[in-house]
């Protein structure tokens, strides 16, 4: 077997591709609170609260009204999309004005929220989301046995990601979007819903958040705690990609998940922090991030 | 993890004002303190179910001991040392606290423990797995009651390498317990002839084990050990069987409670073997624990919150028999008097602070023998104390080989 620093070809391919099915998972993510950032300056803390919230309402959707899998992907985030619109409405239009510490103190309340309530509802232990009849089993590439299930995750964050950046930067409603950010009492002048507008955004924004949850639902335990644990990294992501930057989201994340992968075979004590590492180098020598504009 | 710590921050911000209040309303009472994990991944293992459970026993006691009213204090050590360490000095400065009970955590129960030696009130801990609280870091004060790794791995190791698992690897939680839980495993799978081929070390709450898993599976091992617990278990072992990994390995795992069961359902979890300190369909005693526990929580009981009862129980009782709260004279009448409740029959305070007492191997039943709900266990072995806790290791100076 052919070997590389050491390692065999095959583990580094291997450990290549689960690093991708994270880094979905990554990407879709930071893309959601890069979109909330880019258009509406807010850090969203709530953001794994979101992701939590949409495995939960998957779950809770089979349980309570036999929802399958695939409805949820529609109907989970759909429904906390519209908790987000709702939040923003009620919540977060009221701290637009006032300095970008208080969304973050609002929005971080609100993860603290979501997470104690269902703890005190569900447990801590969590519950488990079946793999979908049709995505079970697994498939031979050679160098890995790859669950049939991941692979779906790549594709379907794939096109997701690819669909939200083409909605925001090739589309009439994007750059009504992105106008909005720009100067919008003006666009507000044009006669355009801007508060409407807005809400819409942080409705998207959560909704791709729940959307992450829902297909991380099969692949690990629901539990109260599962989004507070990624969210930390996210942000990371995020940074790195440029705060705001669609396309530096999608591409941090997918990479970042590649690197932590990697990590994982070399030294895998250090593969929760490596992250956060990139992250400083990253700041220091391009504080706007890797895509961010000065 | 910004998040969950501050979480949890703002939860011991609530429990200590609670606290502060009951301590208030306490005077000159008998206080007991609970210090535990109540919002974090082992909450569900003990945290507000270990709360009840010390309240029904303080309840079942009577409510009184020596004419003094019986309280408890409550707080969330947040799964940091530093958290944990400082609210018990505080309790015992500040509040009258007599004797705390420890929950899930090695890592901060090493350090309350210190503090237990510092002021000398007995230490009860119920949900820490790590031997060395009994080894290299016992004091005078300590009292490990439910289970420890040692006993873990006796029971669980031991057991799959006679039945031909004779080549391990294992997935180590990287912190005091799984690291604790790795070596005695080791050491028991040498000693019954088996080999151990490596380990790898993921950080406690990783998202995503597959890529650890992946490493196990190139080891040709033929027992993944798990030296993990509560969210880290289940997910891992739902990734080992995602990966198909559970066609060329037997997972063995090291800890679990019956709530990781429930959470992850018979259909994954069959066929697993696992050793316990309790289980609350063993007889009829143990069921009737179980039924009042489940009227309140709406799950059975774990064996933590069934040690947690047992432990303050064994508590007051002492006290009642010394007539003080005197720490020196309840230590001594605690590692002189047999304690016999529905936790334990016959189980005793060793001089380095181990509760010995009988352990169970168990198998997780297929979702076809399980016949009604919580229905998850078959007792493969009965283990007495002895052969579990094993001899003293005369790594604890109070208790020389």
């Amino acid at each position: 077997m052919t070997h590389v620093f050491g390692i065999p070809v095959a583990v580094i391919l291997g450990q290549l591709m689960l690093g991708l099915v994270n880094g979905a998972f990554y990407a879709m993510l930071s893309l959601g609170l890069a979109v909330i950032f880019g258009l509406m300056g807010v850090v969203n803390f709530a953001h794994g609260a979101f992701y939590t919230l949409g495995a939960f309402a998957a779950l809770l959707g089979l349980q309570w009204f036999g929802v399958n899998y695939w409805a949820a992907l529609v109907l989970a985030p759909l429904v906390v999309g519209i908790l987000g619109v709702v939040t923003e409405r009620l919540l977060l239009r009221h701290v637009y004005k006032l300095d970008p510490l208080y969304g973050l103190l609002l929005t971080f309340g609100l993860a603290l929220a979501v997470e104690g309530t269902l703890n005190q509802l569900f447990g801590s232990s969590g519950q488990s989301y079946p793999v979908p009849k049709a995505l079970q089993g697994t498939m031979n590439l050679g160098f890995m046995i790859l669950p049939i299930y991941r692979a779906w995750v790549i594709l379907a964050s794939l096109t997701i990601c690819l669909g939200t950046w083409f909605l925001i930067e090739r589309t009439r409603l994007g750059a009504t979007l992105r106008a909005a950010t720009e100067n919008a009492p003006l666009l507000q002048a044009f006669g355009v819903n801007v508060p409407l507008l807005v809400a819409a955004t942080y409705g998207g924004g959560v909704a791709l958040a729940a959307l992450a949850g829902v297909l991380a639902a099969p692949v690990i335990q629901v539990t109260p705690q599962m989004g507070s644990s990624l969210v930390t990294v996210v942000f990371a992501v995020v940074v790195i990609g440029g705060m705001g930057s669609i396309l530096g989201s999608i591409v941090s994340g997918l990479t970042l998940g590649i690197i932590e992968g990697l990590t994982k075979v070399v030294y895998p004590e250090a593969s929760n922090i490596v992250v956060f590492v990139i992250m400083a180098l990253v700041l220091i020598l391009r504080p706007a991030g890797l895509f961010g504009k000065e | 993890m910004t998040i969950g710590v501050s979480a949890s921050r703002l939860a011991a911000a609530l429990a200590t004002f609670a606290a502060s209040c009951a301590a208030a309303a306490a005077g000159d009472g008998i206080v007991i303190g609970d210090l535990d994990d109540l919002s974090g991944t082992y909450a569900d293992v003990q945290g507000a179910g270990g709360v009840e459970a010390i309240k029904m026993a303080i309840a079942d006691f009577g409510g009184t001991v020596l004419g003094k009213k019986i309280s408890v204090l409550v707080a969330d050590h947040q799964n940091k040392p530093d958290v944990g360490a400082s609210k018990f000095r505080e309790w015992s400065d500040q509040s009258g606290l007599n004797m705390l009970i420890g929950g899930s955590n090695t890592g901060v129960s090493i350090a309350m423990a210190k503090v237990a030696a510092a002021k000398k009130v007995p230490f009860f801990a119920i949900g820490a797995g790590g031997a060395s609280l009994t080894n290299e870091d016992c004091t005078a004060y300590t009292v490990h009651y439910v289970y420890d790794t040692t006993a873990l791995a006796n029971g669980t190791a031991s057991t799959i390498v006679k039945s031909g698992g004779k080549t391990w690897f294992y997935l180590t939680a990287d912190y005091a317990f799984g690291t604790q839980l790795q070596t005695a495993a080791s050491k028991v799978v040498e000693a019954n002839g088996g080999k151990n081929l490596g380990a790898v070390r993921a950080p406690l709450g990783a998202s995503d084990f597959s890529s650890f898993l992946l490493q196990a599976q190139g080891s040709g091992a033929a027992v993944l050990g798990l030296a993990n617990a509560g969210a880290d278990f289940s997910n891992s072992l739902k990734a080992a069987n995602e990966f198909g990994l559970t066609k060329t390995m037997k997972p063995a795992a090291l800890l679990v409670f019956i709530s990781n069961i429930h959470g992850l359902g018979l259909q994954t979890a069959q066929g697993l073997y696992l050793t316990t300190g309790w289980y609350w369909d063993l007889n009829d005693d143990t069921r009737a624990f179980a039924k009042r526990f489940f009227e309140k929580m709406k799950a059975e009981p774990t064996m933590d919150h069934a040690g947690a009862y047992s432990a303050t129980m064994t508590y007051l009782k002492a006290v009642k028999a010394v007539g003080s709260t005197d720490p020196d004279k309840i230590m001594s009448e605690l590692k002189k008097t047999k304690i016999n409740d529905m936790f334990t029959k016959g189980g005793y305070v060793r001089a380095d602070g181990v509760m010995v007492h009988t352990m169970y191997v168990m198998q997780v039943k297929s979702p076809q023998e399980s016949k009604y709900p919580w229905d998850y266990y078959k007792v493969v072995k009965l283990m007495n104390g002895e052969e579990a806790f094993g001899p003293i290791t005369g790594a604890c100076a109070l208790a020389p080989k």
